[in-house]
């Protein structure tokens, strides 16, 4: 089966979006490789079908933004606000990624091998996020919703002003930010971080992982959290 | 040797101009709660404002149009940069975004009806699309900010101009409030929030920084909507002038302004009456940016903060403006701060409720309490009762028809067959300090201060 090729040294990346934005009925047209991306910002911005997109090369900013039900691999790093506001769907980078990975996301997953910038899962409101690195200062910043599972390090401030997210780290943590706090694991929370590991393809021992979740302690204004808000 | 006594027992009695009642009890309270006030609406200090400045209407040296019998146009065209789809309107005064958790669905609903009656458009706000306001609503704008609260591509398709909103007049540099009472089950699924939170939103936008961070941003929004959408860029008025040349190079096909004056539901009012610039000065300012990079008439202008009535929105536009928003005047005239609220079709008193939370008619800024006693800024299914879509509807649709015969009486005064026509030379101003920040001669003389 031939696949759908782009080169983004010849063609317009408003090309490219088109065409992975009109309605694809062919099967051949389900799997799409985009060449020579060499930063182009806005690659696969906004899918909302079951395609494969896959971009050979390092992508700018939101690359696959706003993505529902296509599976887009970055075989490169990506730049600030890879997967923002993902609805569905797969995002999966094999490098590293910049600030703001999987910003606001409500749904989906998106997979990083490598370490991820600051601000990632920033107001995440109910995606998964898996890092094989580590994170960047300010993770999962108001983090509404949804999973992230951290298999390096985070930077300061990790989980600062969670509402319900979650969040499993296997390495250190820099300081949590306000309203964060540590959680015994359950068995439950084992078998989530099993599941997203399977999904990414990472081989980490679940038990490994510490809980970070709200205390819930901002939820409602409290003239003794002080500055804390 | 007498008069001391008597001056003195006179003057004791009088109240201190630094430690009035307001301020002795401000002091009151923040020493027995240890939290600021938040309350809704917007500026309540005195401020230069449009009411300073007098038109010059036609006479001998120029000649006025005939009331209601010559052509004055209204038509408005947002969105002619960039977008292959710009946003037509019969009449440049728009409704300004205001947040389905802010306002009840009924009121949503009533605005997108009267905008669509009057054919002006309406502006989603820090919550999402509804239903109720997607489907009255004809020309609906939808907003993108820093929360990104129900924010999906979508919705982001189905409307027909997308505005980023850095900030807004109430509180620029700083994120939204919505507190508990208004997190309602509905409210809160939208925004991915447990029930009953008091939400804070974030000021700063997740996913860049800065304007050429924006400039890219734009450009994925573009890319999602085909191009087709007007993308307009909302800022709060502080450093107006670079604020607007930064929103044009990032590639904005609308700029909003909104000065200090403009409302929100629920925000500390140290931010209200303290953060950013008089919308008077705030117009001016932009102007003068859209006219230093020769973006006049290529990038629109809206300005907003405190547009109440048909003489506001001449003097904005005769300073450059191509069309305003309005917020509070709106809620206004639906009913807010009314001594009644009307169902099925007869008046009913609301003095009780108002009692309730504290506040009088006249006095009322109590949104963040989602206690409103005439039904607009609540999610108390009960409370929203008190305002029907219908009764909504015509009161705004009967206040923008107002607000535009208003523009046009003017407009045509001053020889206008367009409202567009009007033009700074068409102003002066009552006061120094309105005619330093319009930029206009002070009345009967030629001087401009500062120039």
């Amino acid at each position: 089966m031939e696949r759908v090729s782009f080169d983004l040294a010849s063609t317009p990346l408003r090309e490219v979006n088109q065409f992975l934005y009109q309605k694809l009925q062919a099967e051949d047209e389900r799997h799409v490789e985009v060449h020579n991306p060499d930063g182009a910002h806005n690659i696969a911005v906004g899918l909302d079908q079951p395609v494969t997109v896959e971009i050979h090369g390092h992508a700018g900013y939101y690359a696959a933004g706003m993505n529902k039900k296509a599976h887009v691999i970055v075989h490169g790093s990506a730049g600030t606000g890879v997967a923002e506001n993902m609805m569905s769907g797969v995002v999966h980078v094999k490098g590293f990624a910049s600030n703001g990975a999987g910003a606001t996301a409500h749904g989906g997953l998106l997979v990083i091998d490598g370490d991820a910038g600051l601000r990632c899962g920033i107001s995440l409101k109910g995606a998964d996020i898996v890092v094989g690195g580590s994170v960047g200062s300010f993770s999962g910043f108001m983090a509404q919703a949804g999973r992230m599972v951290i298999c390096g390090n985070a930077g300061d401030a990790l989980g600062d002003s969670l509402y319900e997210a979650v969040i499993y780290i296997r390495g250190e943590v820099k300081s949590l930010g306000a309203d964060a706090q540590f959680e015994p694991m359950t068995d439950e929370d084992r078998a989530t971080v099993a599941d997203l590991l399977r999904q990414a393809g990472l081989q980490h021992d679940p038990a490994s992982f510490k809980r970070i979740a709200s205390a819930r302690s901002l939820y409602h204004w409290n003239a003794d959290a002080n500055q804390e808000y | 040797m007498d008069m001391k006594p008597v001056q003195f027992k006179r003057r004791s009695t009088e109240e201190s101009a630094g430690f009035d009642r307001s301020v002795i009890d401000y002091i009151q309270n923040a020493a027995a709660h240890g939290l600021y006030e938040i309350r809704g609406l917007g500026a309540k200090r005195r401020v230069p404002h449009f009411d300073d400045l007098l038109f010059l209407a036609g006479s001998l040296s120029r000649y006025p149009l005939e009331g209601y019998r010559e052509k004055c146009s209204t038509k408005t065209l947002l969105g002619t940069r960039f977008a292959k789809k710009p946003v037509e309107l019969e009449i440049p005064i728009t409704i300004a975004g205001m947040s389905f958790g802010a306002l009840s669905a009924n009121v949503k609903e009533a605005l997108g009806r009267a905008a669509t009656e009057m054919g002006t458009s309406t502006t989603t706000g820090d919550g999402g699309m509804t239903q109720e306001e997607r489907g009255s609503s004809k020309t609906l704008v939808y907003q993108c900010l820093p929360s990104r609260y129900g924010f999906n591509p979508d919705d982001l398709r189905k409307a027909d101009a997308i505005e980023v909103v850095i900030g807004q007049g109430a509180k620029p540099g700083g994120g939204g409030m919505l507190l508990g009472q208004k997190v309602n089950p509905r409210v809160a699924k939208m925004r991915t929030l447990p029930q009953g939170v008091d939400q804070r939103s974030a000021c700063r936008h997740p996913d860049w920084t800065g304007p050429d961070d924006l400039a890219i941003k734009i450009l994925e929004l573009r890319e999602m909507t085909d191009w087709e959408k007007p993308v307009y860029v909302k800022v709060g008025a502080t450093r107006t002038f670079h604020d607007v040349k930064l929103a044009v190079h990032s590639g904005a096909d609308v700029v909003v302004v909104d000065g200090m004056q403009g409302g929100t539901a629920a925000t500390q009012t140290c931010f209200i009456e303290h953060v950013g610039i008089p919308t008077l000065a705030a117009v001016r300012q932009a102007v003068e940016a859209l006219e230093d990079l020769n973006m006049k008439g290529t990038v629109q202008l809206i300005v907003s903060g405190g547009i109440r009535t048909g003489a506001d929105v001449a003097k904005a536009l005769a300073m450059g403006a191509d069309a305003v928003a309005i917020g509070q005047g709106v809620l206004f005239a639906l009913g807010c701060n009314s001594e009644t609220y009307v169902r099925n079709g007869q008046h009913h008193s609301a003095l009780d409720a108002y009692d309730a939370i504290g506040t009088a008619p006249g006095y009322c800024h109590h949104c963040h309490t989602g206690k409103c006693p005439v039904g607009v800024t609540t999610q108390d299914a009960e409370l929203e009762q008190r305002l029907e879509p219908a009764v909504g509807a015509k009161r705004v649709r009967n206040y923008l028809k107002t607000l535009n015969m208003e523009l046009t009486t003017i407009a045509r005064a001053c020889g206008k067959q367009n409202v567009h026509h009007l033009e700074r030379e068409d102003l002066v101003a009552l006061t120094l300090e309105a005619a330093a920040m319009a930029g206009v001669p002070l009345a009967g003389t030629n001087w401009v201060p500062g120039r």
